[in-house]
């Protein structure tokens, strides 16, 4: 066993010595907002360094930050929130300073055809309605609450889901009539979704910070991601989804 | 008792100390000091009441439909029955999470069924207490299915063939001859099913969501929980484990003696 153990820290050690920061795997745990945006950024990141293979975990961000320091071996992390990021870095998983990279706010998403005539934030007070939050761990709940402690308005939800893309699947599938989701979610549903701002959307808005982890496997290449993200040709992906700028 | 060779001996205690070595670390890290206070809190209650409930409500469910059910896939002289017993079992192997979905897509307001269910009576099944039933239901019911069935098989068909040329309708055969003559196995059946239902995950979060207190069944409290309290986690397992091993105990007779 000992014997392995020096093999592969030799092993380790020429990997690290010989410089090929930007091959072989990298696992990224993004915030389900980043779900596409990411996933296109993934893409272009194989596409300018062959060898390199970009792995997703999407999900709530707050079971996201529960799983790294669980110990899940991760190279990056992209938080909806910085609340979800504290956590890692008050554990010590991320020591580097983490970097916002978009900022996000929420909007009201309705089936298509608005069957439950949902016209602003007031609706959510409607018990009559099939309504849809995120969980208030996750950023997204988070910040639904927020917007509904600025508009004085007490939600009358039917479910808590555990990430934003959950919350949307129940709006494409008409199964609430109303939700609150980020506005670059409902962009990414297309057709199936219609959004409508209001004004206390302003209230809450999400920075999302990036870092790469302590124990990143791949520590170089995970900075390549992050740099990635935060270059010229991310933030442009980035804003085509309709995240705005920091 | 002959002595094991060391190549079983070996994976086979492996094998204890990767079942046991876990839910020993779930009451190693439990904060027991803390304890009674978390399993008093609103949210434990909650949950556990709700769990409790829906369970045992499913599990009539399931007794009511999986009994007639088993027994025609005993004793029915229908075609196809190899295809059906099948097809009822796919619940079994299925993913709970994909259980769900296929309720949402057919019992959801949106749904195959469920569009007139909300047209006609008004009535909606996501979100709802009933919908968390209903998922539990779906997922535990081929547990009973399967239990009944293998007592009805292994049941002396003679008896009910004597009731029968004394003038008993198979109605009365079913009551007073074979029922009573199969309910270790119902009962084995009715904990199984009840188990797997208290334990139910997947569908219940994806067809019934999440809410507090309608909703939020025990497991999706204890994977919540993990994210925000993770010593609340612990706790509401530790009921979870508790129920399971009272489950086993009052299964000792069938399963822990074995075969003698």
């Amino acid at each position: 066993m000992r014997r392995l153990l020096a093999v592969v820290t030799a092993l380790t050690l020429v990997g690290c010595a010989a410089k090929q920061p930007t091959t072989g795997e990298i696992t990224v745990f993004a915030a389900a907002s980043l779900t596409e945006s990411f996933t296109k950024l993934g893409k272009d990141f194989e596409a300018k360094n062959p060898g390199a293979k970009v792995k997703f975990n999407f999900a709530g961000s707050s079971a996201l930050a529960q799983q790294i320091n669980q110990g899940a071996p991760v190279d990056v992390f992209a938080s909806a929130a910085p609340a979800n990021m504290k956590q890692v870095t008050d554990s010590g998983a991320v020591t580097a300073s983490p970097a916002t990279f978009v900022k996000n706010t929420l909007q009201i998403a309705v089936p298509k055809g608005n069957p439950g005539k949902v016209s602003g934030l007031a609706d959510f007070g409607n018990p009559g309605l099939k309504i849809a939050l995120c969980a208030e761990q996750v950023p997204c709940g988070a910040a639904a609450k927020k917007v509904f402690e600025a508009a004085k308005i007490t939600a009358a939800p039917d479910t808590l889901e555990q990430d934003v893309k959950a919350v949307l699947t129940k709006v494409r599938l008409g199964e609430v009539d109303a939700a609150l989701v980020y506005r670059t979610d409902v962009k990414s549903a297309g057709d199936s979704v219609e959004g409508k701002d209001f004004p206390e959307a302003d209230k809450a808005v999400n920075e999302y910070p990036i870092a790469p982890l302590a124990k990143a496997p791949n520590a170089g290449a995970a900075k390549a991601f992050v740099d990635f993200v935060l270059s010229e040709q991310g933030r442009k992906v980035l804003a085509e989804a309709g995240f705005t700028a920091p | 008792m002959t002595k094991p060779p060391a190549v079983l001996l070996l994976p086979a205690l492996a094998g204890v100390a990767f079942l046991l070595v876990p839910l020993a670390g779930l009451l190693v890290r439990a904060p027991w000091a803390d304890l009674p206070r978390q399993l008093l809190s609103a949210e434990v209650g909650e949950a556990l009441r709700l769990s409790l409930i829906t369970a045992s409500l499913a599990t009539i469910v399931c007794l009511l439909l999986g009994v007639p059910l088993a027994w025609l896939l005993a004793r029915g002289d229908l075609p196809g029955r190899g295809i059906l017993r099948a097809l009822i079992t796919v619940p079994l192997v299925l993913p709970p999470v994909v259980g769900g979905v296929a309720l949402l897509l057919v019992l959801g307001r949106r749904g195959l069924v469920g569009q007139y269910l909300d047209e006609w009576f008004g009535v909606t099944l996501p979100f709802t207490t009933t919908g968390v039933v209903l998922a539990e239901a779906f997922v535990a019911m081929p547990f009973l299915v399967i239990s009944v069935e293998g007592a009805l098989r292994a049941a002396d068909p003679r008896f009910e063939e004597a009731a029968a040329t004394l003038g008993a309708s198979r109605w009365l055969t079913f009551r007073r001859v074979t029922l009573p003559s199969v309910m270790p196995g119902v009962v084995a059946g009715t904990v199984l099913c009840w188990a797997r239902a208290l334990g139910e995950f997947g569908a219940t979060i994806t067809f019934a969501g999440n809410f507090p207190g309608r909703t939020t069944t025990m497991p999706l409290a204890v994977y919540l929980a993990l994210e925000t309290d993770p010593d609340a986690a612990i706790v509401l397992s530790i009921v979870l484990l508790l129920v399971s091993i009272a489950v086993l105990a009052g299964l000792r007779d069938r399963w822990i003696s074995g075969p003698t």
